[in-house]
């Protein structure tokens, strides 16, 4: 129990210690936004939080009130009532702590960010469901038919360390730059090979004894093939899922880079970038990480659920 | 009389191919077995008995000679499952927890949902595991998976146990709990045994016949029936006729070698 404790609070330490030193370096040293924004800036995109000060005491006078895109905004109590509508419009939270009132709103580019990260999530999700269905197919009929996995298999190694991302801009222009299919198919074939490799090698990595058990049972091929070589598979394609979860995120994303419609992750941030605001872009950048964090937990379940008896989870 | 349930006429095998290559693993093999025997095969390592347990099995072919099974080849023998097998290594399937495991062949014979229940209950009971149906093979000891490996070997009534060193890799102990509780199985289910072991002990205390192999090319040098009463259990081990018998199984053993080191017999 403590231990499990430790495993989560050690690294949040580390993460909260770091987002301090990086927020205090940049504005200590006066770092230009465009070279790194500040932590806080970053967030203020995708959420805020303002604090209704007691007075107007001491505030210029005309000063402009704003939201901008702070993390931590502090306004006068009596902000016009303009004002007071914009913040009960985009407001999550409301809450009172030591006499002040405090506001959680929606940061003024959740919505645009939330929506690219949920059109780029279908296309990961789409290349990643088409890849391991191929990848799963081809690996059975390799380790079905020997002559084929023997032909297959060299050029299967080969094409896993091509960069396969630069065939983008092909894909592009096969199936149109606004297509979701283009950046779906660059997923696919990048996913594909690592699928392939590690299912073969589960289905073929068969202990000889369990072999011969089968075969003393009479066993027919697909028998074996049901009843042995995929469930001594299964742990093998789990290998090859979680790699392809990172892979399905940033084959999207800079598939995007290369062209998209304007809804998508990569397309926003390579125009928030073109336009010098960069802590909308790292915003960005937060999410797809976030994104990509999540693809791999979810698989790491699936996982557990899946193989309940595999080695990496006896206690 | 009965026809033997295994019957080896003049088997041969030689493995690999080219005269610098080649091994001759078995030679002239002739060996009868009749229902309900335990035969133990014993010998040096690397004379051929594991082989020879295969070729019964017909999970390897012999070079030359004729396999005999309940009346049949060994081929048609393997395709109505008249064997059941049990290797040193339990090899249990990791997915499958114990009562899944000893139903696999149940699965792949098709038997009926209830009749497979009642089976595994059955078998289960019989190697006294009932307790552990729902555990995985990895929380089991060593002597735990072999007694559920024996369960599966046995659910479908095999009508010959071909049993390869099964209790090699266990301690004294738990080998000779298990050779008691084999013999327990044994007697209940009136199979045939064919027997692969290391230790003289051990094939005398389960045997009704012991067969003695020489080494390279794998032959059977001695045949010696164990007129040893049944039922066996602990006493049968202090008996004077028992370690008559365990010597007379050391000497052959010890001729069978010699056989290959005639220096060894001037000495």
């Amino acid at each position: 129990m403590s231990e499990s404790r430790q495993r989560i609070w050690a690294p949040a330490v580390i993460l909260v210690v770091l987002l301090v030193l990086w927020e205090s370096v940049v504005t200590a040293f006066g770092i230009q936004q465009f070279l790194l924004p500040k932590p806080s800036a970053i967030v203020g995109n995708l959420v805020q939080v303002v604090a209704l000060d007691g007075s107007s005491e001491g505030r210029e006078e005309g000063e402009e009130l704003s939201l901008e895109n702070r993390f931590f905004v502090v306004l006068p109590a009596d902000i016009s009532p303009e004002m007071i509508t914009t913040i009960e419009e985009s407001r999550w939270l409301a809450f009172s702590l030591f006499g002040r009132k405090f506001f959680v709103l929606r940061g003024g580019n959740l919505t645009p960010i939330l929506a690219a990260s949920w059109f780029t999530l279908k296309e990961a999700l789409g290349g990643m469901a088409m890849g391991t269905i191929a990848g799963i197919a081809v690996a059975i009929a390799a380790a079905r038919w020997a002559a084929a996995r023997e032909a297959l298999l060299p050029f299967a190694i080969a094409a896993n360390s091509m960069p396969i991302i630069a065939f983008a801009p092909i894909m592009n222009n096969w199936f149109g730059i606004d297509n979701p299919f283009s950046k779906m198919s660059i997923v696919t074939i990048m996913i594909f090979f690592p699928i392939m490799i590690n299912t073969v090698r589960g289905l073929v990595s068969v202990d000889a004894s369990a072999l011969e058990l089968m075969r003393s049972y009479a066993a027919s091929d697909s028998e074996i093939l049901i009843k042995l070589r995929v469930p001594n598979a299964l742990p093998f394609l789990f290998s090859g899922l979680k790699v392809a979860g990172a892979l399905a995120m940033i084959g999207a994303i800079v598939g995007e880079y290369f062209g998209g419609p304007r809804i998508a992750l990569g397309v926003f941030i390579t125009q928030e970038a073109s336009l010098f605001r960069f802590a909308s872009a790292w915003a960005a950048i937060f999410v797809a990480c976030l994104i990509g964090i999540a693809i791999y937990l979810v698989v790491l379940l699936a996982e557990r659920l899946a193989l309940p008896w595999h080695t990496a989870f006896r206690t | 009389m009965s026809s033997p349930v295994v019957s080896l006429e003049n088997v041969d095998k030689i493995f690999g191919e080219g005269a610098s290559d080649q091994v001759h693993a078995l030679k002239e093999i002739d060996l009868q077995v009749e229902q309900n025997e335990f035969i133990s095969l014993i010998g040096p390592s690397g004379c051929g008995k594991s082989t020879l347990l295969r070729i019964v099995g017909n999970l390897i072919q012999p070079t030359t000679g004729v396999v005999t099974i309940n009346g049949k080849s060994a081929r048609q023998a393997r395709l109505d499952q008249d064997y059941g097998i049990v290797f040193q290594a339990a090899t249990l399937y990791d997915w499958r927890t114990v009562a899944k495991n000893v139903q696999l062949p149940l699965e792949l014979m098709q038997f009926s949902r209830t009749e497979k229940e009642r089976r595994t209950q059955a078998m289960l009971e019989l190697v006294e595991l009932s307790d552990f149906a729902g555990h995985y093979p990895w929380q089991l000891s060593g002597g735990m998976q072999q007694r559920v490996a024996i369960a599966r070997a046995l659910s479908f009534e095999p009508s010959i146990l071909l049993m390869d060193e099964p209790f090699g890799a266990l301690d004294e102990m738990t080998r000779e709990r298990l050779n008691l509780e084999l013999l327990n199985i044994w007697r209940q289910t009136e199979t045939t045994v064919l027997f692969v072991t290391h230790s003289i002990t051990e094939a005398v205390f389960l045997s009704t016949r012991v067969i003695v192999m020489s080494a390279r090319p794998g032959r059977i040098s001695a045949d010696i029936t164990v007129d040893l009463p049944q039922p066996r259990n602990a006493e049968t081990r202090s008996n004077v006729r028992f370690f008559e018998l365990e010597t007379a199984v050391r000497e052959a053993l010890r001729l069978s070698e010699a056989g290959h080191h005639p220096e060894v017999e001037r000495a």
